[in-house]
């Protein structure tokens, strides 16, 4: 195999081998992979496609892999749902809900970027790998790295919730609480990253690392049947993963798979954390950082780092941005559970959300087809809904008491 | 008393290993461009087009001169100005870390 010909700098455009770094030397921009798209385009048809099995690694020569896939043989290639009910609740014609609430193994779309990041630590020759996170990261480390065989380092701040800790913690992985913040902890990790030669997912291995989400974007394409939406929404912390869902459209339109492409991309974000959708209104290029204050706390990143490249991807489509308040993000979980029976955490009420709104700006039209991207599970994030769902109905055990109820709700 | 610099450690190569050179009073962009004089190399690494590079953070006595008047930020005599690299595609942590010092961010 070996269907990469390097990394590259997005901003000066020096070129470096397939080694594990992630900073451009000179300009200090960000690395990125480099394929060889006529040799790929040869051999990844829609037929060796449809001949594989069903995970994120059907797309294998689109991923900066050397050999064969080794970590998350059983990820990817979630659900693709028809959302009518949801559709008929916006009033639009068509509408479809990407579901990576269902990822293997840990019920989140970080699933499939650690998938790649641990073989290509594997193909590195790292015995460690190591993320700072406070979540859906954490936990997709902890387990893919547990099944491959990794020593893992997880580190947190020493404040999180119990709950997620736990989440963690079960697949027996070296957890670093750390007394500091966020920024703190984040810090620390670089300063680790520059001095034992460990994986950090994140850090050394994120040119890699950040491939992995475009098997979001191929699996809409071929699970629509081999056409791209008119609109695709997709909820935005670093920016990261709409460049990238955007960069696998083009990709397959490169190599043949796609034969029109003029997809709309759109940026999802909490009001109370919004430096990507601010720029986007505004028509500004500069992303302006901001103090996070959002119960969507996977979206919490005030200076995110593709931010920029996240904007021009909404301007070069001719897309927007949106941002919805805390209310409308429990509104949206709340939305799509009733209507679709999809479980979403606070990012996926933030799509569900912003999507709404789109629609009744006329920034998505009604009879276009248009995909939302939910990316993690609400069984994680269940505290945001406290005090906020429907009320259960307690009752002494007799039937009497029961058809009391039963009057109450037919009312 | 002229403005003080301080370099982050991937320019220091180009200071001589010095972590804190002496800048000269004037816009950004001229402190840049004057420093090149002493320190050829250096301008080409922070700026380009007489704009600061995209991830290239500078601050003037810690504020982020994207707050301010950006490359037209007028410094004095006296005033700090610091050159921190963004770990890109990392959380920005050198970056966020300084506005997290005045404005208390949180980042994931």
């Amino acid at each position: 195999m070996g269907y990469v010909s390097g990394l590259k700098c997005r901003e000066c455009g020096r070129e470096y081998p397939v080694d594990p770094i992630y900073v451009c030397e000179f300009c200090f921009g960000p690395l990125e992979v480099v394929y060889d798209y006529k040799k790929i385009k040869k051999v990844l048809t829609k037929k060796a496609i449809k001949s594989r099995e069903e995970n994120l690694w059907r797309y294998k020569e689109l991923l900066p892999i050397d050999g064969e896939p080794q970590v998350g043989l059983e990820s990817g290639f979630t659900p693709l749902i028809k959302a009518d009910n949801l559709a008929k609740e916006f009033g639009v014609s068509e509408l479809y809900v990407k579901d990576d609430t269902v990822a293997h193994p840990t019920l989140s779309f970080k699933d499939r970027v650690v998938a790649v990041a641990l073989t290509k630590a594997k193909e590195f020759g790292f015995d460690t790998v190591a993320c700072a996170s406070t979540g859906n990261l954490a936990h997709s480390v902890s387990a893919h790295g547990a099944k491959a065989g990794f020593k893992r380092f997880v580190f947190i701040p020493a404040t999180l919730e119990a709950s997620k800790i736990v989440a963690s913690l079960v697949y027996e992985p070296n957890l670093v609480a750390v007394d500091g913040n966020y920024d703190e902890v984040n810090r620390l990790c670089s300063e680790i990253a520059n001095k034992y030669k460990w994986a950090f997912v994140n850090i050394n291995i994120r040119p890699f690392y950040a491939e992995g989400s475009k098997t979001q974007g191929f699996e809409i394409i071929e699970q629509l049947d081999w056409r791209a939406p008119d609109n695709v929404v997709v909820p935005c912390a670093s920016g990261s993963l709409l460049t990238k869902v955007w960069k696998s459209f083009k990709e397959f339109k490169k190599i043949g798979l796609l034969k029109k492409l003029d997809t709309k991309v759109f940026a999802a974000q909490a009001t109370g954390c919004s430096p990507i959708v601010a720029a986007i209104k505004q028509g500004t290029d500069v992303i302006r950082p901001v103090k996070p204050d959002t119960v969507a706390k996977s979206l919490a990143i005030g200076n995110p780092a593709d931010g920029f490249y996240a904007r021009q991807v909404v301007k070069e489509t001719g897309g927007y941005g949106e941002d919805v308040s805390d209310k409308e993000i429990i509104d949206g979980i709340k939305l799509l559970a009733k209507t679709e029976g999809i479980f979403a955490e606070t990012a996926g009420g933030v799509t569900v959300a912003c999507t709404k709104k789109l629609i009744e700006s006329g920034k998505i039209g009604r009879d276009e087809i248009t995909v939302i991207c939910i990316t993690g599970n609400g069984l994680k994030t269940q505290e945001a809904l406290t005090g906020q769902t429907a009320e259960m109905h307690h009752i002494k055990p007799n039937l009497a008491a029961f058809e009391e109820i039963l009057k109450k709700i037919g009312k | 008393m002229a403005v003080k610099v301080k370099i982050p450690t991937p320019l220091q190569r180009l200071t001589q290993g010095k972590e804190e050179v002496d800048g000269a009073p004037g816009t950004i962009i001229n402190l840049v461009t004057e420093l090149d004089k002493k320190f050829p190399g250096i301008a080409e690494r922070i700026s380009e087009g007489g704009k600061v590079r995209r991830f290239v953070n500078v601050y003037v006595n810690e504020e982020d001169i994207r707050f301010l008047q950006a490359e037209a930020t007028v410094v004095k005599d006296g005033d700090e100005v610091s050159i921190v690299p963004a770990i890109a595609g990392g959380e920005n942590a050198y970056s966020v870390k300084r506005y997290s010092e005045k404005r208390n961010i949180l980042t994931l």
